[in-house]
């Protein structure tokens, strides 16, 4: 067991977690009942993802005695619900990309299709890796991812190829959430055994060109990315994510219903 | 009280009694989501060691499922039950029984079909062919590959009309 196994597994938690949570915003609000129940479906399938992270970090927490480094302020033995309400911003390890708002439907649904093309390539090495753990829960996952890029992907071909409107929101979508997309390939000191971040950015950008070109969009073109997350710098909108998220566990600590 | 002396095989036929919450018309078993069965003898009565497999990651019946299977075997006798979730092997449509496919088939809501699926390729590729569980027509189209819970798809029959869930390969 090494600390950066927790670190890592704790980022894909902390991913799916706040992805979740911004998507389930939709819930009630969504374009059309089909529409709404695939958001929340989707929402709900990275909740369970993130649940199966938080309880093999919170296992290797309890393990190996690091609960001070890792959630000081809880008790043990440590348990899915502490990592997740009980840690404060600068403890999370997500990328930026998942606590943008949600924007218009346009700009929701390029966020999932980024994200969830990122984690099908993700999951895939993870597979090949040699924590039989991280590989379990990635086995589990890509099944459930394969459904999200799917039904993203024919939204943005439908959008982005779609009324001179639809194209419009389409490419102001693109221009906000594209300057977050290089920061899913950032190499930190506890993310390089993991995942050979070259060849998954490769097939990415591969892939998610295609589809862009495929959907009449042109891809922006940037000098630098927006980073910070890996390093638990992140933009403003985070804070309230936890402020609403994390409220009644730190009003009510280790209340059940 | 009295004293039990199941085999596997029948802690097998027990967990028959125990049905999905979201789908009652199967059994855990009909489902395949049972991997594994133990049973051994412990002070005070037989102690089962029951493997369950989570359909889908956030599959909110799990919990309950791991509970009802608890409760039909303290109920019959066994004297303490633990349950094992297992990740790995992924949970597949593969494992339903054929009895399971023929009851949803009879409730209202086509099986998953293997052979033309998602099952094993890269692709999600179920836009046709499935069959309508209310007239049998094999004209059928996908309104969402999303529906009422997270294992369903929403299909809709171009015959009949009829709207259908339809139980996604995976």
């Amino acid at each position: 067991m090494s600390v950066d196994t927790i670190k890592f597994a704790l980022h894909l938690a902390d991913n799916n977690l706040i992805m979740s949570q911004r998507l389930s915003e939709w819930t009630g609000h969504g374009p059309a009942l089909e529409q709404d129940i695939a958001l929340t479906n989707i929402a709900l399938d990275m909740l369970g993802q993130s649940r199966n992270f938080f309880q093999y970090a919170a296992q290797l927490i309890n393990e190996g005695r690091l609960l001070k480094e890792f959630a000081p302020g809880t008790n043990y033995p440590l348990d899915e619900d502490d990592l997740a309400y009980h840690r404060l911003e600068h403890q999370i390890n997500s990328h930026l990309l998942v606590e943008l708002p949600n924007g218009d439907w346009a700009q929701t649904i390029l966020k999932i299709y980024f994200f969830s093309q990122y984690q099908q390539l993700m999951y895939e090495q993870l597979l090949q890796g040699n924590d039989a753990h991280l590989a379990a829960v990635a086995e589990k996952s890509l099944k459930e991812v394969k459904y999200h890029v799917k039904w993203s992907r024919d939204w943005v071909l439908r959008l982005g190829d779609g009324t001179e409107e639809s194209h419009e929101r389409m490419m102001k979508a693109l221009n906000v959430l594209w300057p977050f997309t290089g920061e899913l390939f950032e190499e930190t000191t506890w993310n390089t055994q993991v995942f050979q971040h070259q060849i998954v950015r490769e097939k990415w950008l591969q892939l998610v060109s295609s589809t862009l070109d495929e959907a009449t969009l042109a891809l922006p073109v940037l000098p630098t990315f927006q980073t910070g997350g890996l390093r638990g710098v992140h933009t403003e909108h985070l804070g309230y994510i936890l402020a609403e998220m994390q409220y009644l566990q730190r009003v009510y600590p280790g209340n059940d219903w | 009280m009295h004293t039990t002396c199941y085999t596997p095989a029948d802690i097998w036929r027990l967990l028959e009694q125990v049905s999905d919450p979201e789908v009652p018309v199967l059994s855990v078993v009909d489902l395949g989501i049972i991997r594994h069965v133990e049973v051994s003898d412990r002070q005070g009565g037989q102690h089962a060691q029951v493997t369950i497999t989570p359909t889908y990651s956030g599959c909110p019946a799990m919990d309950m499922i791991s509970a009802n299977i608890r409760m039909e075997l303290l109920m019959q006798g066994v004297h303490s039950v633990e349950i094992v979730n297992q990740l790995s092997p992924a949970w597949t449509t593969d494992w339903m029984t054929e009895a399971g496919k023929e009851k949803l088939k009879e409730y209202g809501i086509a099986p998953p079909v293997a052979n033309l699926s998602a099952c094993g390729s890269s692709d999600v590729n179920e836009e046709s062919g499935i069959q309508c569980p209310l007239c049998g027509s094999l004209h059928t189209h996908v309104v969402s590959h999303f529906g009422s819970t997270a294992c369903k798809a929403l299909h809709q029959c171009d015959d009949c009309k009829e709207p259908f869930d339809y139980f996604k390969c995976h």
